[in-house]
């Protein structure tokens, strides 16, 4: 799995984003190297199709897919919890659910 | 970095809100306590924060504490925190305070602001006495251990120092023209 962790160093909760990251791969056993990409300017983000740091990309797609209409800046993101709430970090469940999706769709296993 | 230190004095200011009238930082000086809250709509810290900061000002509003919101985003880059969408976020959220729109970007540069949400609260006396974050837990608001702005309320409805004075204000930064 091609796992890219992209962040704007503005937005202070990005380290704590990629360490939840990685607890949660580690935690499904999954031995994939992330590729962490610093945005750095609004041109870049265009570029990236950056909607907010932090964005999490397995195989492409993103864990928390935005709507089409999504403004790409260097901005910080708002992921929406389970139960509602607004929080700038995705929840452990939006990665492990991002994850489960990736390995399912992944070629060649059934 | 903050233009003011706790025991400065408050710096004046008079803004559009979105109730389409102005209100200024003097229609307030017969408070015990005046939280003004530099914030915005886009940010998700701001988002995170502000039902807390909304029941703030339910759970103090009887006991003489007002809570002023201020958005200096720059809304041409930042289209969702233009005056309209202010509007409607207020509007969504139920609001309990007035929400100012800084359009020239110059009552947050006289306060030294940088981030969304930022807290400066000014006791009855007009000066500083907590400048910060709003408490420790952005992300959950039951597992919070440090309510830094209510602790400082308190102190101040008791006449006392807030137990803590300063910390590090956490959000977005100000999106500044």
């Amino acid at each position: 799995m091609r796992v890219r962790f992209l962040f704007y160093e503005d937005c202070p909760s990005h380290e704590l984003a990629l360490e939840r990251l990685r607890e949660v791969l580690d935690e499904k056993g999954i031995d994939a190297s992330v590729e962490v990409v610093g945005v750095e300017s609004e041109e870049q983000a265009q570029e990236l199709r950056f909607v907010g740091s932090p964005t999490i990309l397995l195989d492409g797609q993103d864990i928390a897919p935005p709507p089409p209409d999504a403004h790409y800046a260097l901005t910080c993101r708002a992921y929406h919890l389970e139960d509602g709430r607004i929080s700038p970090l995705p929840s452990p469940d939006t990665i492990r659910r991002a994850i489960d999706a990736a390995e399912k769709s992944e070629p060649g296993d059934g | 970095m903050a233009n003011l230190k706790p025991g400065d004095e408050a710096i004046a200011f008079e803004l559009p809100g979105v109730d389409d009238h102005h209100h200024a930082l003097a229609d307030h000086a017969d408070k015990v306590a005046v939280a003004v809250v530099f914030t915005c709509n886009h940010c998700p810290y701001a988002q995170a924060w502000e039902d807390r900061i909304v029941q703030t000002q339910a759970d103090y509003a009887d006991r003489g504490v007002k809570v002023i919101a201020i958005s200096a985003n720059d809304p041409e880059r930042y289209p969702d925190d233009n005056f309209p969408r202010m509007k409607e976020r207020a509007q969504e959220k139920g609001f309990n305070f007035p929400y100012l729109f800084d359009e020239s970007q110059e009552v947050a540069r006289a306060y030294g602001a940088e981030r969304t949400p930022e807290v400066f609260l000014f006791g009855k006396d007009g000066t500083l006495l907590y400048h910060g974050t709003v408490d420790d837990n952005y992300e959950d608001p039951g597992a919070v251990q440090n309510h830094y702005l209510r602790d400082a309320l308190d102190a101040a409805l008791a006449d006392e120092e807030p137990p803590v004075a300063q910390t590090r204000p956490i959000g977005c930064t100000i999106k500044w023209r």
